[in-house]
């Protein structure tokens, strides 16, 4: 990206001002290093943005920010239903509710490194994950709709984990306003064997070392110390959150209500949040969160079904669920002003409410929530928590991953996935994946170095760092 | 002669993928908008497995209809997504017949084998973006867009 374009604000944060159609001001996160390579189409794509109606504040793109589809992925956007604002299916992204969860286990790693093959196989035998892979639990249409208003609720329920899980997940594992009726056949059809799979791609399940605490009195708080043994589990939606995303791009390209809206590509499909078209969206959209959240809550059973055959003293805790690609209700203050009832989108970013927010848990409310960043299989994860200083920075947002430096077209060209599992293996880390090919399309060094993105995002306050996680075991889908 | 008319010539019937920063880009390049729409579903195939794996065993038919030739070629390989999805199958020859702005598409394909196919990723959705469905100056009708892996 040419830097001449924007006007550096601090070391890790700068301005695009309004030109053309948009209303209000473009911040990307990032150090110059970052910004200097991030792809040109993030500075069209928010500056586009900007121009919707009903944003508020500013568009704002995250450090590990790349090129999306309409948002560019590390986008966040918050609208004003009061002022013509919008809702958009491709702000959300296909993957409704894509996210991270972290549990804790009480091992160490000198607990998994003599069982870590047995570790390994019993997880990727235990959890189903790849395309063609299927999920163990088949919902006919009542379960499926109870599933879709109670989402990991309902999977408590019925026994796939604890009541303390619920508090440790974001809207208390069930989010409110789903309604199943505005989520088609199609979609509830495409979820049917999709319960409780990891999916493809960037998903994945991951045994983890806690190698370094940065912030040791909130570590303390989150229950962890170096050596620690974490799982931690990224992936969304499945199939339903797909066909949902799918359906109303179009739906809201054709729709009546959306007709006026001049769209600088037609890619930024919305309708206004009161529209009858943004409020259906809104609640099949909602019921593919819970989708979400029930999925991580059942992969999270399964693995602990797993660690319980290898490792039975290991207790799996979950320290927090994160979703990264959601729209959500949430009140913030706008520039000095009362506090507004805004819909802020965030795709491809990770909401990063800090200290005494009313919605955390009371065990976060001194610390802000973990803030969950996932990185590849070769590289380091990181917990972060949530400032105070991101309300007004970005909505109280942070980044989501590493972000792809290399597509997957070249990424394939490049590598072989054996020789990857290989050369991970060396390195102290078991990769079990159906597919090689796709092992290769991920290959650790495709991607944005992580620990970058994460210094980035801690200089500019959106997040503070707390610990880094280094993988042991990797299931891949 | 008009400068912007398209020559007519041999077309190279034929499908690429093309790349963007966190997906894949899916074209298919032939001498009839059906002939593109085809070997653009076989470029979506081809995100998956190596379509030489696969043997045209059965026969799924779909039908779909948009506003335009764009929304259309969207909603033909969303069409494709979602029987791979439900069916557990993967497909390797298309057959697409476009008559005012309605599609039917026969699908050939069999039930996946992970481990004779090795899918590399699920396709989530086609997108929007990098979206075209043309006539290039060649003659050859060209049908694109990312796909969301």
């Amino acid at each position: 990206m040419d830097l001449n374009k924007l006007v550096q604000e601090s070391d890790a944060q700068w301005r695009i001002d309004p030109f053309g159609k948009m209303r209000v001001p473009a911040i990307i996160y990032g150090t110059s290093d970052l910004m200097r390579d991030m792809d040109d189409k993030v500075y069209q794509q928010i500056t586009n943005v900007a121009t919707l109606p009903g944003i508020e504040k500013a568009a704002y793109a995250m450090p590990d920010a790349h090129w999306g589809y309409g948002f560019p992925i590390g986008g966040v956007a918050a609208f004003d239903p009061q002022h013509g604002g919008v809702v958009s299916a491709g702000g959300v992204g296909f993957d409704i509710s894509c996210g991270v969860r972290t549990l804790t286990t009480g091992l160490t790693a000198d607990d998994i490194q003599p069982v870590a093959k047995e570790l390994a196989e019993t997880l990727f035998r235990t959890v189903p994950a790849g395309l063609g892979s299927r999920g163990h639990i088949h919902l006919n249409h009542a379960e499926m709709d109870a599933m879709l208003i109670g989402g990991a609720l309902w999977a408590v329920e019925r026994g796939y984990g604890t009541r303390q899980d619920l508090e440790r997940t974001e809207e208390f594992g069930s989010m409110k306003g789903a309604k199943p009726v505005a989520v088609s056949d199609r979609a509830k059809n495409r979820q049917q064997d999709e319960m409780g799979t990891l999916g493809s791609g960037n998903h994945y399940l991951e045994v983890q070392r806690v190698t370094e605490i940065y912030n040791g009195s909130i570590a303390a708080a989150f229950g962890i110390q170096t050596n620690d043994v974490v799982l931690s589990i990224h992936c969304g939606s499945r199939g339903l959150g797909h066909q949902i995303g799918t359906e109303f791009l179009k739906k809201m390209i054709l729709s009546p209500e959306s007709q006026h809206i001049e769209l600088p590509d037609r890619e930024l499909a919305c309708a206004p949040i009161e529209s009858l078209i943004g409020e259906i969206y809104l609640g099949a959209m909602r019921a593919g969160i819970n989708c979400a959240l029930a999925n991580r809550q059942i992969i999270t059973h399964l693995a602990r079904q797993a660690f319980a055959e290898v490792l039975p003293k290991a207790e799996l805790r979950l320290l927090y669920d994160v979703s990264h690609n959601t729209c959500k209700v949430e009140e913030h203050r706008v520039n000095g002003g009362g506090m507004k009832r805004l819909f802020v989108h965030r795709k491809g970013a990770t909401r990063a409410f800090g200290p005494g927010h009313p919605d955390l848990p009371s065990a976060f409310q001194l610390t802000g929530q973990p803030v969950l960043i996932g990185g590849t299989m070769g590289t380091a994860s990181y917990i972060l928590s949530g400032t105070s200083e991101s309300e007004a920075r970005s909505f109280s947002s942070s980044c989501h991953g590493a972000g792809r430096q290399m597509s997957r077209h070249q990424a394939k060209k490049q590598w072989h996935g054996r020789a990857v599992v290989d050369q991970l293996r060396r390195q102290g880390i078991l990769v079990l994946s159906p597919s090689m090919r796709g092992v290769a399309e991920e290959a650790p060094a495709a991607y944005k170095d992580v620990c970058v993105v994460v210094d980035a995002a801690h200089r500019a306050g959106l997040s503070c760092k707390v610990a880094k996680l280094e993988p042991m075991v990797c299931v891949k889908g | 002669m008009n400068p912007d008319a398209p020559e007519t010539g041999i077309v190279s019937t034929r499908w690429e993928h093309f790349s963007h920063q966190s997906d894949i880009g899916v074209r298919g390049v032939g001498a009839t908008k059906e002939e593109a729409f085809e070997q653009g579903a076989i470029a979506l195939t081809a995100v998956i497995t190596d379509v030489n794996t696969l043997e045209p065993k059965s026969l799924v038919q779909v039908s779909c209809d948009a506003p335009d030739d764009e929304l259309l070629f969207v909603d033909w390989l969303n069409a494709i997504v979602y029987e791979m999805a439900t069916r557990k199958m993967l497909f390797c020859h298309f057959n697409v017949h476009i008559d005012h702005g309605r599609l039917q598409g026969n699908l050939w394909g069999q039930q996946v084998e992970i481990a004779k196919h090795e899918p590399a990723t699920e396709v989530k959705g086609a997108t929007y973006t990098e979206l075209q469905v043309r006539r290039d100056r060649d003659g050859a009708w060209i049908a694109q867009c990312v796909v969301d892996v």
